[in-house]
């Protein structure tokens, strides 16, 4: 957990800038990521070894690889999600715009809000639809009622679910159908305007439907974001990400273009899983 | 073979369960319902406790477990809350505090009765005449309030177990949506968490009220009166109880036989009440059942 020397923040120390270049500085700067979790008899599964990534901003990252590869572990690292499992213990470094998320004195509360996350099941809250969209941004202490009308319609919006919900804002969220929940999961997370937008699974239910309009919703929210998303699906990686990322028993097998993962992947054990000899 | 054994063994004990539980049910509303009445649930006893009614031992009966809802609901829930949200499970505090409650459910109800004596009536309510009455009998006598809180002692466990289950039955993933969305742990627990365990929350509070409305033991030396023609208006007042009239009936009556009629009514006045709010209990956790089922599908 060192300290960021003001020098590893960014070139001429102007971020915003720094992105617009044709060789972008990255979102986040993942360095030698360890993950720990206390097993059941004592001792430490090691779940994530000695990662090293970069993610640019407004692209689409696809993570794959078999169940228990670590990938949903690495997305939980992101947004320091792991601090709510009880004996996790994570080491190394994670940079966002070059500062430490992983530091102790870091604000998860703000690093939350500036990076989004879905989960793989929907999680609708016990609230009408429009409360569980305003929830975020109640949270973060926005109280102008016309200004979070405007961000909770926007959201729904750019979530593909306004007008499917329109009419019945106040209605309970729980009669949501599940691609309808999941939309507003999304909705909820686009609300309060992330910068970084964490997907694990958010298509897992077979809907296909509902998937094809998901993937749309991807292509269009990456104009602004940048998106990690994990998926099962080869065919959704492929068609959502310009990068890959492939996880194998602890560790980041291989990175690189989409394209070039699915065509010819320089490892064999990326051919393997892709072409499904093993997973 | 074993099978039709089993099943058969199994049909007899439920039937004698229930055969029993249909037994005292028919022998109570047989006995009891014929001197039910608009009288007999106003008026005070009177006749030597052969006529009138039970009024004042409704009241006082809807007024003590009013009281101890009061008290044991806020420090009952916020105890939960802290041992499932927040303590850590390994903490010696957190784990001093479950035993404390496991042993405090097991502490028989008389033992209750004499603590509350010992300790609110005889030192809370005397130290009160001497700090604030100048020694004059007040709060240092037995009353509705230390009646309500000796009370609200003995259902604690109840409700502090049930409503820590019900908070915990509320799934992890709710919690990290909320998290996940830059909300405080505060925010959380009291926005999301309460919330979606709100069914579970308010059937504990109402099993510990019907539990607290049928216990005689912790109120005899704490504020239950054997007879009273004046309604408690007071916190300090005396008052009279269903449960503690009915033992008075069975045993205390200048005649037994004559009040006969009188006890069974009193009986199927208490069970109706416990049993409609065991009704009510069960038909919130039935639709927090069906909610929660509408949120998988």
């Amino acid at each position: 957990m060192a300290t960021i020397e003001p020098s590893q923040r960014s070139p001429g120390g102007e971020p915003r800038a720094a992105v617009l270049t044709a060789a972008p500085s990255p979102k986040l700067e993942v360095r030698g990521l360890d993950v720990f979790y206390r097993g059941e008899k004592g001792g430490e599964t090691h779940a994530l070894q000695d990662v090293t990534v970069d993610v640019f901003p407004r692209e689409v990252l696809a993570l794959i690889g078999p169940s228990g590869c670590g990938k949903s572990t690495f997305l939980r690292v992101l947004n320091r999600m792991n601090d709510t499992i009880p004996g996790a213990r994570v080491a190394g470094k994670v940079l966002l715009e070059g500062e430490d998320i992983l530091a102790k004195d870091y604000d998860v509360v703000t690093l939350r809000r500036r990076v989004g996350m879905v989960f793989q099941r929907p999680q609708p809250f016990p609230k009408s639809i429009f409360d569980n969209v305003a929830y975020g941004l109640r949270a973060h202490g926005l109280a102008d009622k016309r200004e979070i009308t405007r961000r909770v319609e926007q959201a729904l919006g750019r979530a593909a679910l306004w007008d499917e919900v329109k009419d019945r804002l106040d209605a309970a969220a729980l009669g949501l159908s599940g691609g309808q929940a999941q939309r507003l999961c999304i909705a909820r997370a686009l609300a309060v305007e992330p910068e970084v937008l964490l997907l694990d699974e958010p298509t897992s239910a077979p809907d296909p439907i509902a998937t094809a309009k998901l993937e749309e919703l991807i292509a269009e929210l990456k104009a602004d974001l940048t998106i990690v998303i994990v998926t099962h699906s080869m065919q959704q990686a492929a068609r959502v990400s310009q990068r890959t990322a492939f996880f194998y028993m602890g560790r980041l097998i291989e990175v690189g273009a989409t394209k070039q993962m699915f065509t010819r992947p320089r490892e064999t054990r990326t051919e393997d899983y892709i072409t499904g000899r093993f997973g | 073979m074993r099978d039709a054994s089993l099943v058969a063994a199994t049909a007899i004990a439920s039937a004698i369960v229930v055969g029993m539980l249909l037994v005292i049910l028919l022998d109570v509303v047989r006995s009891g319902a014929s001197v039910i009445s608009g009288t007999f649930l106003t008026a005070a006893p009177s006749g030597g406790m052969q006529a009138g009614g039970v009024g004042p031992a409704i009241f006082g009966t809807a007024a003590l477990t009013i009281l101890m809802t009061v008290a044991v609901v806020p420090v009952g829930v916020i105890t939960a809350i802290w041992l499932s949200e927040y303590a850590r499970p390994d903490s010696r505090l957190a784990r001093a505090v479950r035993l404390a409650v496991a042993n405090l459910a097991g502490v028989p109800s008389i033992v209750f009765g004499l603590f509350g004596l010992g300790f609110f009536v005889q030192t809370i309510g005397r130290g009160l005449d001497k700090a604030a009455y100048g020694g004059v009998a007040t709060y240092g006598k037995p009353g509705l309030i230390w009646a309500a809180l000796t009370l609200a002692l003995l259902t604690m466990p109840v409700v502090i177990v049930a409503t820590e289950e019900a908070l915990r039955a509320v799934p992890r993933d709710l919690r990290d949506a909320s998290l996940a969305l830059g909300a405080t742990k505060f925010q959380t627990t009291f926005q999301v968490v309460v919330p979606q365990a709100m069914g579970g929350i308010l059937t504990s509070a109402i099993l510990a009220v019907s539990r607290g409305a049928g216990e005689v033991a912790p109120i005899l030396f704490t504020g239950a009166a054997y007879f009273l023609v004046e309604l408690p208006t007071h916190l300090n007042d005396q008052f009279m109880n269903l449960g503690y009239h009915v033992y008075v009936l069975a045993t205390q009556s200048p005649d037994v036989d004559k009040t006969r009629p009188q006890l069974y009514g009193t009986v199927l006045v208490l069970l109706v009440l416990t049993f409609l709010l065991n009704v009510v209990a069960v038909v919130i956790r039935i639709r927090t059942r069906k909610a929660l089922a509408s949120a998988r599908a």
